[in-house]
């Protein structure tokens, strides 16, 4: 009589009988109450949070105008039709003639036109309401692509560290060290210099920085995780060290890099604009929110008042609104996760 | 462990650590497709193949990239830097003028995120759970979110476009003069408000888990009066944590400068670092990336150093 239990091999046990054996003691499973699995329940507690609630709507409000801006052409071939900006985000003198955009006092609001331009137009006569809206592409998909690439990378570097230790833990956890020796910012702006403008070297320069933040969150994570019993059950059972990794140890210690990646798309989304405001972002005209304040930054200062306030106000503004609503969403997982037993982070950093 | 040995320790591990920061921005500069001596030669169209052979030479370009870190790091310990092309002087020197009004500029805003941090943070811990605390933490997740570029766009055109109380140009007066010292609170704001945001959130919540332990329990049932409770056992111990968490804010600091010296036209090391990056100037670029990347992990030593000072337990964990 031998049962198989995955490549383990056990005599004299014979799982039938074990089941049709009478009843022991009066106790059943209970199969009613209590099978609620632990993100079930940690997305119960975020959907009650009101802060979430508000800031999961912005975001989801931005994932759509990045999506319907502006139609998508792929191949020469338009996927999406869709475009709700109601100019062009290039086209020049939207609101007429040439004259009024040299003129720094040039309101085009107070020609009754709010509903034509609600953000009014910029120096060179453009719809900021336009590029406001073209420039969400920007900012959203390179926050989401950023964390995604460093996250992963982050948690199986981490992941491999945390979980052997010894001696491949010193080495790979002293090259983190060396990358947290940069300011993120400093080490983006050596990178872009270095690479030139453009959408795909901002995103290798913000994951250059940013997975070793992961990395180093999982490993502490893993210490702590990989002591506990189903871990070394696991292993007396046979399994391959990348099985326990992957399949046991790192999906226990991925809720505080959750809730570090929710935050840290903020922090990637003001770095992009910062090095856009800087002028190391994209090249000049692209309708990304810090490129377009970096294009307009001479208008906050004039002899005559903030004048042309808006050309500076509403692409921030945008940026602001994004940015606080993913840490509200993030806040409200590390509470949700706090209360499930302190697996969320004390505190977060972010702000750029 | 003893405090001596700790330290010693500590400080052994620092230096692979800034070891390992000179060799990754030096592969990254010099592997990277930027030929110096096109920055050199600009667009001079009497350059022949013959002037780029012998200023490839004279620079040592064409020698291994290993022999050409030795040389740079041998050399830039002694503080020569190398020179930077398009202003006519040395990147040491270049250092050395402009290191003061950024440090002053950083400390200036690390000042302010404490001043403002810690007193919302201990009231947003009293009143846990009731409108001022909900304020407070309404207001620390602005000053995460906000880009401080932005805010700094928005102080400048409100106070010295509307207002005029604010002068756009850099006082001409001495680093510590009241007036320069004036003139930097609105900097010092902008470069602050992040980690003050920071910094609040971990007084408050490293204060409520401080209120939450035994020893307040004990002090409590001994009859001590609530006010010296808080103000002595509590305060105290979760200050531990604010101060060496501040230290950790310095590279955030850092990062502020490069942008916050640029909005307000304020002649540091972050400006001088902008245009270094949009010249391409290799040697600037590389000499601002050490210093910088030196007095992150001096400060990371100074906090874990006065962690250990304050907090005995930790010295075991090295």
């Amino acid at each position: 009589m031998s049962t198989k239990r995955g490549r383990i091999t056990i005599d004299g046990f014979d799982a039938d009988v074990v089941e049709q054996r009478e009843e022991l003691s009066d106790w059943s499973e209970d199969k009613d109450t209590n099978l609620e699995s632990r993100w079930r329940r940690v997305a119960r507690e975020i959907r009650r949070d009101r802060l979430a609630l508000i800031g999961g709507t912005v975001v989801f409000v931005m994932l759509l105008l990045a999506i319907f801006s502006q139609p998508i052409k792929a191949f020469g071939v338009t996927i999406q039709p869709i475009s709700i900006t109601p100019y062009d985000p290039g086209q020049q003198f939207v609101a007429g003639t040439t004259e009024n955009y040299a003129d720094p006092s040039f309101l085009p609001w107070s020609e009754g036109s709010l509903l034509d331009y609600p953000f009014g137009t910029d120096t060179l006569g453009r719809d900021v309401f336009s590029r406001v809206m073209a420039g969400t592409r920007y900012s959203v998909t390179i926050g989401l692509i950023v964390t995604a690439i460093s996250g992963t990378f982050g948690v199986i570097y981490g992941g491999i560290s945390g979980y052997f230790g010894g001696k491949v833990d010193g080495v790979l956890m002293r090259f983190v060290d060396m990358i947290f020796a940069f300011p993120g910012l400093v080490l983006a702006i050596v990178i872009l210099a270095l690479l030139g403008k453009g959408y795909w070297p901002l995103v290798l320069a913000f994951t250059a920085t940013g997975w070793a933040g992961y990395a180093r969150l999982i490993r502490g994570e893993i210490l702590k995780v990989k002591q506990n019993e189903y871990v070394l059950a696991a292993k007396a059972l046979g399994a391959r060290d990348r099985r326990v990794l992957f399949r046991h140890v790192v999906p226990n210690s991925i809720a505080p890099v959750i809730v570090q990646a929710t935050l840290s798309i903020g922090t990637v989304v003001i770095g992009v604009a910062a090095l856009g405001f800087l002028g190391l972002g994209f090249p000049p005209g692209t309708p990304e929110w810090g490129t377009m304040i970096n294009a307009e930054q001479g208008t906050v200062l004039s002899a005559r008042g903030w004048v042309r306030w808006w050309v500076t106000v509403f692409p921030g503004l945008m940026l602001f609104l994004f940015v606080m609503a993913m840490n509200m969403i993030g806040d409200a997982i590390n509470d949700a996760l706090d209360a499930q037993g302190g697996e969320g982070i004390d505190a977060a950093g972010g702000g750029g | 462990m003893s405090l001596r040995r700790f330290i010693i320790r500590r400080v052994l591990v620092s230096i692979p650590i800034l070891l390992g920061v000179s060799m990754i921005t030096f592969f990254l500069v010099n592997l990277a497709p930027i030929d110096v001596v096109d920055v050199i030669i600009g667009i001079n169209p009497d350059a022949t193949q013959a002037d780029y052979a012998r200023l490839r030479n004279e620079l040592g370009i064409d020698r291994p990239i290993y022999i050409r870190y030795w040389d740079w790091l041998t050399s830039a310990l002694q503080g020569d830097f190398g020179p930077v092309y398009s202003r006519g002087l040395d990147a040491g020197e270049l250092i050395a003028a402009r290191w003061k009004e950024t440090v002053l500029l950083g400390l200036y805003g690390w000042v302010i995120a404490l001043l403002i941090a810690i007193p919302i943070g201990i009231y947003s811990a009293l009143k846990k759970g009731q409108l001022g605390d909900d304020v407070g933490r309404f207001a620390a997740l602005t000053g995460i979110s906000i880009p401080n570029f932005w805010l700094g766009l928005i102080l400048l055109g409100f106070f010295s476009s509307q207002l005029g109380i604010f002068s756009a140009s850099t006082p001409q007066t001495p680093l510590l003069h009241t007036k320069t010292l004036a003139w930097l609170l609105l900097p010092g704001i902008t470069i602050g408000s992040a980690a003050a945001a920071n910094l609040m959130r971990i007084m408050r919540t490293s204060m409520i888990e401080e209120m939450n332990k035994e020893y307040v329990t004990a002090a409590r049932a001994k009859g001590l009066p609530e006010r010296t409770v808080m103000l002595k056992h509590v305060l105290r111990n979760s200050l531990i944590s604010v101060v060496t968490v501040a230290a950790f804010l310095t590279s955030g600091i850092v990062a502020g400068s490069v942008v916050v010296e640029q909005v307000f036209g304020w002649p540091g090391l972050g400006r001088a670092f902008v245009t270094a990056a949009t010249r391409q100037e290799i040697n600037l670029i590389l000499a601002i990336t050490l210093f910088t990347g030196t007095a992150i992990v001096l400060m990371n030593l100074v906090a874990d150093i006065l962690y250990a000072v304050l907090d005995p337990r930790i010295r075991d964990e090295y």
